[in-house]
Formats: structure tokens, sequence, C-alpha cells
């Protein structure tokens, strides 16, 4: 299928491509930009005028809730939600039912993501068995099978001993070690950050140390083992000055933060607002500002969606009976081109924090507009307004703090592989 | 156009006066909040009597609570003496539909069981939707439906009719 | 989103009764000025008032508590309303009914009232949003967060004996870290202008942000009593006892159990306090608990009419 995207402003973060001018596709590559190749006929021709061209966003983590949580979300309806945002490349936890710590499970969700012809998925594979952080997996197994990298997901690994190994044997064959900052007993009944609003709200307190304390763990280790991390979901602005020291100290980690904890803060709980019920939870208006500052001098590589499906039951409880988590593709792009323009940030720094930051991340050819590469795109209307309705969601999960506000940016278009997987 | 309302001080002379044969020493005094107390104490004092005085607010026993809601300034009913067998008399300022009384009557009723209970009134404006009548009234005054005649008190303790045109308290 | 108050309905007037924090100072007072005049219907011999007749009044505990559901009992009941006791059972779970199904199901019979006890903080809010609306919602304690009959009733009790919030001192010893009755009641204080609030406790029970609610913070108990007018003793559940909290009840009340000679630090005419139950040699000597200076008894008296006032101040707001 040969397709022009005509008159959008092409931005490609990667290379530094800001340009009004065409994309041609053939082949599902990338074939030209700006020229028409001799002798090229679209067999579709796309109306970008006014629109912005970008790579397919990369999100750096997404729960498609399969295999096991069927009831809360399935592969149709959360891939159909991916590309509704954007987004062509995801990255899914391993914390499904049963966790993905064998070969079969991962080689059978891949093979369900790749039939709906939708987004890329990269699952990342349990770095212990069931999660459970006793015993390793079969890293090199789950490799073949198509993981990218290693994870706990939400689990904490509570020894020590078991993460120096896991790490030291991962790094044997340079397989990256995803890793969230949690240590497994400080604040672990908790539900909300130990600030005035879990002190005011009597909700069990998660200190910000029981973030800084296992990053500190982490980042020991990662100098000990010379290991490939990545950190997930940085929430506290110590443990933002901690890596962005770490990496002037020449250790090599790269870090996250969701779009939630861009925007949000505990103050944003109210009355108990069970949306707001995240993990890590939303920390202090100090601490949201220091991630900001993060995002915008680097230290934070990427922002994701940390998209978690959850149904209207688990939410509709007491805040601390609640289950955590908030729905995101689809609010990944006007999240992060909103903080882009709070920032004040130029749009291609922006959008490399969801395209070509996350892509190098991933150590995938994904992100980027180029000659050539696969022709995974995503073509948006920057000045379109729209508000959040959950009802109105692809996702099953209808989820979202940011319920009510208006967006600025909607995606149009989204192409994967040179094909047309969206149009809004 | 209504006349002019009369004098508060000089009706409660006459009310006063009209009550004198009618109570013994021992006749037990109610005056019903806010106006009513007022009325009371004085009457209280002109007549000279022993049992020492008794308020009383209807807020609890109103009719209107399911429409109205609880009013906005509860004031404590203090009967410091014994309800059962005494003859009482209670005072409003102004008499109009019956239902304060009504109301005041089921409250002294859950204090006790009285021998007897007459009603003082300073004005009776007529309107009743009750039947309930009183046995000493100052003077019979007639006004419109919207209007509304109230009791003040100022500094000096002097009482004072005033007209209003406005829903009642 | 913060503007919205769900306590309060269009007209500005209570209609749930969920927290102390951000009810405005008038409706404070005015549930205590009509709790007075309640305290002395309680003292006649018919010790009811026809106000709340034909009202349903829902009882719904999650949590157990003979106590505060005897007490709000009493007071529907001396309201003439006609009162339902249930006892839902401690975990949604175990019935497999949600939390809001149980809460439909009875509004469909008729009921007028729902005064909510859980041991989750926020519970009453989740109730409130969801139920319709001529149905008024009394937090009778949820989780940590909130009792404020509790804190009202501890207010009247001040009120009852030292008349002026003004210029005042109150300590609440204990373990305010769990106590939803310490958050009530520091916002009730803070709401009527008490200007020194005083937390005494070990670090471990303290939140850490608790001198962000407007109170000073004493480790120390005997710097804590000093000069205050009114000492509320905290119960100290437990659970608290022998963990990483306390190493021992014995320890605590070493250091933070109220006995005379502590209590002599306050001012001769101080107060002694408790929401009960107490718990005797630990967290209060029982010569305090019975002394002059404990009014501890009257609290439960009062407690009856400030529920009361509560209820007919609610069911009579649209």
């Amino acid at each position: 299928m040969k397709i022009q995207i005509k008159g959008g402003r092409v931005v490609d973060p990667g290379s530094a491509v800001e340009k009004v001018q065409d994309v041609f596709i053939a082949a599902g590559k990338v074939l030209a930009l700006g020229t028409a190749p001799n002798g090229f006929h679209a067999n579709r021709v796309i109306d970008a005028i006014g629109m912005v061209v970008c790579p397919g966003l990369v999100d750096l983590s997404a729960r498609l809730r399969e295999p096991g949580y069927e009831y809360k979300a399935t592969l149709e309806s959360e891939m159909a939600a991916a590309v509704a945002g954007g987004v062509t490349s995801l990255v899914c936890p391993p914390d499904t039912d049963p966790p993905l710590d064998e070969p079969g499970l991962v080689e059978m969700l891949k093979h369900r993501a790749r039939s709906l012809n939708q987004a890329h998925v990269y699952p990342l594979g349990a770095l212990t068995q069931g999660l459970k952080g006793e015993r390793i997996t079969e890293m090199a197994e789950l490799l073949d099978a198509g993981c990218v990298a290693f994870s706990q997901a939400d689990v904490p690994l509570n020894d020590n001993q078991v993460l120096l190994r896991a790490m030291q044997y991962a790094s044997t064959f340079g397989y990256p070690v995803w890793l969230r900052p949690r240590d497994a007993a400080l604040g672990r009944d908790g539900v909300a950050h130990d600030g005035q609003v879990a002190t005011r709200l009597g909700l069990a307190p998660i200190p910000a140390i029981a973030e800084t304390v296992a990053l500190s763990t982490i980042l020991l280790l990662v100098r000990e083992t010379g290991a490939r991390v990545h950190l997930c979901r940085l929430s506290t602005s110590d443990g933002v000055d901690m890596v962005r020291q770490a990496k002037s100290m020449g250790i090599d980690v790269t870090c996250d933060v969701s779009a939630n904890h861009v925007h949000l803060s505990e103050m944003d709980i109210g009355y108990f607002d069970a949306n707001c019920h995240l993990v890590p939870p939303l920390r202090s208006i100090r601490d949201r500002d220091a991630l900001r500052r993060g995002v915008q001098d680097g230290t934070v590589d990427a922002i994701c969606s940390d998209h978690t499906p959850v149904d209207e039951d688990a939410k509709q409880l007491p805040f601390g009976e609640s289950e955590s988590g908030a729905t995101g593709l689809e609010l990944l792009l006007a999240l992060t081109l909103k903080w882009g323009e709070e920032a004040k940030i130029p749009l291609a720094a922006t959008l490399a924090k969801v395209t070509s930051e996350p892509a190098r991340i991933l150590g995938i050819r994904a992100g980027a507009i180029g000659l050539g590469a696969s022709a995974d795109l995503c073509v948006f209307d920057p000045h379109a307004r729209w508000n959040v309705e959950p009802a109105k969601l692809k996702s099953q999960g209808k989820n979202t703090p940011f319920a009510g506000y208006e967006m600025s940016g909607k995606v149009r278009f989204t192409l994967v592989e040179g094909h047309v997987v969206y149009e809004g | 156009m209504s006349k002019p309302l009369p004098e508060a001080e000089e009706l409660l002379g006459r009310l006063a006066e009209r009550m004198r044969a009618s109570v013994t020493p021992d006749t037990a005094l109610i005056g019903i909040h806010t106006g009513g107390v007022w009325l009371a104490q004085r009457l209280h004092n002109a007549l000279g009597l022993r049992q020492p005085l008794g308020t009383i607010d209807v807020s609890f026993y109103r009719d209107d609570y399911g429409s109205r809601g609880l009013h906005p300034k509860v004031r404590p009913s203090d009967i410091p003496f014994d309800v059962a067998d005494a003859d009482i008399i209670l005072v409003d300022d102004v008499l109009h539909t019956g239902r304060t009384i009504r109301a005041a009557m089921n409250e002294l009723f859950d204090y006790g069981r009285p021998l007897s209970i007459r009603l003082a009134a300073l004005i009776d404006r007529g309107g009743r939707q009750l039947p309930i009548a009183a046995q000493f009234v100052g003077t019979e005054v007639s006004v419109a439906d919207g209007e509304q005649i109230e009791l003040k008190k100022n500094e000096q303790g002097r009482l004072s009719l005033v007209l209003n045109r406005q829903a009642p308290a | 989103m913060m503007g919205y108050n769900p306590q309060l309905n269009a007209n500005g007037e209570l209609q749930h009764l969920l927290t102390i924090e951000g009810l405005p100072r008038e409706i404070v007072l005015h549930i205590l000025d009509t709790a007075h005049s309640f305290l002395l219907v309680g003292e006649r011999e018919i010790k009811k008032v026809p106000l709340l007749r034909g009202k349903a009044i829902f009882n719904l505990f999650f949590e157990a508590s003979t106590r505060t559901r005897t007490t709000f009992e009493i007071a529907a009941k001396r309201l003439s309303a006609d009162v339902i006791n249930l006892n839902v059972g401690t975990s949604s779970q175990s019935k497999g009914e949600t939390l809001l199904d149980t809460v439909a199901n009875l509004s469909a019979m008729h009921a007028d009232m729902f005064v909510v006890r859980h041991s989750q903080s926020g519970a009453a809010h989740l109730i409130a949003r969801h139920v319709a609306p001529y149905i008024h919602v009394i937090n009778a304690g949820d989780g940590r967060h909130a009792h404020p009959t509790q804190g009202l009733l501890d207010m009247f009790t001040i009120r009852h004996y030292k008349k002026e919030f003004a210029a005042l001192r109150v300590a609440i010893v204990g373990d305010v870290l769990h106590s939803r009755v310490a958050r009530s009641q520091i916002h009730a204080l803070t709401t009527l202008g008490v200007p020194a609030v005083r937390v005494v406790g070990p670090r471990t029970l303290l939140p850490s942000n608790v001198s962000e609610l407007g109170v000073q913070v004493y480790h120390d108990m005997a710097a804590g009593l000093k000069d205050v007018d009114v000492v509320i003793m905290l119960r100290l559940q437990n659970e608290r006892m022998n963990g990483a909290l306390l190493p021992s009840a014995q320890e605590f009340f070493k250091y933070y159990g109220l006995t005379p000679e502590k209590l002599a630090n306050a001012k001769p005419d101080a107060i002694v306090m408790h929401p009960g139950p107490m718990n005797r040699g630990i967290e209060i000597e029982s010569s305090v608990a019975d002394g002059r200076q404990s009014v501890i008894l009257p609290q439960v008296t009062f407690g009856i009419a400030v529920r009361m006032a509560v209820m007919a101040i609610l069911a009579g707001n649209a």
C-alpha cells in the first residue's frame, strides 16, 4: 500500500528534523521525505495540513491485562486504545496471571498481539520465577521468546542477595533489568504518600524513603555488577537528585516517570478519589515539580503512560481497599504535550520523551522517522481541544484521574508498518 | 391600611390587670421563647408570683419541621418547678394560628401532667387554624396575611410592637 | 474540585456529617448550641421529643462497636425515630456484596439516614457520594480519618466546663497516628479558635506531618501537659503495644500514662477526658480516671445530646 502524508509538519526528535514536508510510504517503510520518488503513485493520500507528523509513540509501560485479567481488559480493547493514543510500540510488564516467567506464555502473548496488527508489543520477562523474588528465571529462554528486559513489575524484591545475583546474571549477557525502586518493608501497607494529605485523610502512608532507600541499593548494585538497569516510575524529588548524581558519576542508568506524576500530586486525591490511588503514590507538589525539572534536564529520560485498566467495582471502594492504577494510553500524547507547553519546551524535545528516548532505552529501531525505517507514525492535530470523557475511551479501563480535564492535541491517524491502524 | 399598632407597655399593664383576679401565688407562669419569655418575666414581677418562672422553646415540637427543618436558633427550655398537678399559664406575645400553643402544650405534657393550662397573649390577631383560645388577651389586632407582628425589647428593657412584611420566623 | 464541600447542600446547610474538617464554624457552634437543649431534654422524665417520628435511621456498622452504636441508637430513639441496626461484618468480600450494593439495597428500604462506621478511611465519603439526595450520612468513624460526632461531643464537654475556647491550652496524648478521634478533635479545636493545641506522644505514634494540622508537638509528657486546661487521653489499641511501634504497654504507661503526678503539671482545674473505652493502667491510672478532674462519664451523656442534635439538624435539611 503506497501512502502519501501530505503537508504535515514532520517532527523527528531523534534527528532534529522539523519541517513541513510530505512523507512517502511504501511496503511498510518510509520511502522518502519531501519530494516524491520517481513514479510514486499513492494509493491513499492523507491530508495532514496543520497537523504534526511524528514517530509513533513508544510507551514504556502499558498493562494489557492478558493473560489472566480479562475481566479488567482484553488485548483487543487495550491495543485499540494504544493506537487511538498514537502509540505504535509498547512495553508490557510481566505481572500478568500467570506472570510472564515462561517462554510459552510470552510467545502466546506476542502471537496474540501480532495477530491484531496494531502496535508492536515488547513484553518484559519476570526477573524471578512467579515474581516471588527467590529464584531467577531462565532469561535466555525468555529473551528468545521475545522479552526485551527483565522486571519485578510492582513486586518489591526483599532479598538483596537475590537482587544482586539476578543483576549479576543479567549483566553477564547484557540483559537489561527494569526495576521499580520500592523498599519491600518501608510503607508496605501504605496507600498514599506520607505527607499532609495522608495525615489529614488518615491514609496509611508510604514515605519517600521507601523509594530512595531502594534506589540507593539499586544504584550501588549497578556500580557493583555493571548491570544495565532502567529505573521505572520515579516519584520523589530526592530520587531525581540521586539519579542525577549517579549519571554525573558515570553510572549507566536510565529512568522514566509516569505521565500521571508529571501533572498530579497528593492534593488531587481530594475527597478520597480512588482514581488517584496510584503506585507509586502521587507525592507532594515539591516532588512533582522536581520530577518535571528532571524530565526537562534529561535526568528523567522518558515519560510513559503506566497504563493500568481497572474495573469499576475495584475503584468504587474506600481508597485503601481500591485497586491502584490509572488508564493512560489514550492520554499519553496530550499529557506530554501539556507538560512541554507548560515547561516552554520546543515540540521536538517534548516528543522525544515519548518517542526517540524510550526507543533508545529499549534498544529498538523505533521512535524515529528515518528513510527505510518502518513506517510507524502518528499524525496529530496539536490544536484540537477535547475533554477527557471516561465513557468514550477505547480502553476498558475508564479509571482516569483526568476525567473532565480539557486536553490539547488529538491523534488523527496512527500507522504501523505503513498501515493505517487508527483514524480519529 | 391597618391601624397603627398599640403601645406594648400599655397593653402589658392592661393584661396584668386582667390576670390579677384569676391567679394565686402558686400559679406557674411559662413564657414561650422569645417574646413570650420577656412578657412572662414582666408579668411574673407585676403579679408577684411565688413559683419560679419557666421558659419553653417549642422547636422540637413544631409541626413544620418536615418542611422547614430545625429552627436555626434553638433555645433551652427550662421549667424549674414540677409540672405535675400545677396550674400553669402559658404566655406568648402574638396568638395567631394556634400551632405554637399546640406545640407548647405537647411539650409541657412531656414534663408531667398539669392540673390546668391557660393562655395569656399580648396580641390576638385571629386567623386560628386549630381550636385554641386565650383566656387573657391584651388586645385584638387585625393584620394582612403577609404581615407579621413582632415584639421587640430595647436595651433599657422597654417593650414595643412592630409590623413586618416578611415570612414568619 | 476542592471548592465543593460534599457535606453541604446547595443552600450551604449540612447534608451529611462526614468530618469536622471543612465545616464552617457557625455550623459547629449551631450543633453545640442545639445539643445543649437536647441535654436538658435528657434531664426530664420523658426524654423524648417527636421530631424524627416516622424517620428510619439505619446503623450501618461495618466495624463492630457496641458503645458507639448504642449511643446513636439511644439518640435516635429519643428523637422518636425508628432504628435499624445492621452489623455488616468487617469484610465486604465475606458476603460477596460490595459496599455500594449494600447501601443501595438499604436505600431501597426507605432509609432516611445512615450512621456508618467502617474500618477504611473515606468509606463515609464514598457512601455519601452514592446515596439518593434525600438520605443523610453520619460518619460514626472511618478508619483513621474522622469521628466527627466524637470530636463534637468533646468540644461540647470542653465548653461545658471551660465556657470559652479563646484562651485554652489543650493536650491530646497518645496514639495520634492511628486515631480518627484525635484528627477530629484537632480540626474542631482549630475551627473553634483554641490557640494552643498540643499532641503528646512518641515519634512512632505521631504522624510525620502532624504539625501541619496546626498543633504543637511534644514528646515529653510533663512539658506537654504544663499549664494545660484540658487533657485528652487517647486509647492505645492492643495491636500497637507489642510491635515495632512500642516495646510494651508498661513502657508506654511509664512515659505517657496519665498519673496524678503527670496530671499535676496541668492547671489545678484542668479537666481529664477520654473517648473510651479506657485501658486502665495503660493510658490512664484508675485514680485519675475516677478522680475529681475526670469528666469521662459526663462525656457519654453529652455524646447522646450531641448526636441528637446532629440527627435533628440533618433530618430537617432538604
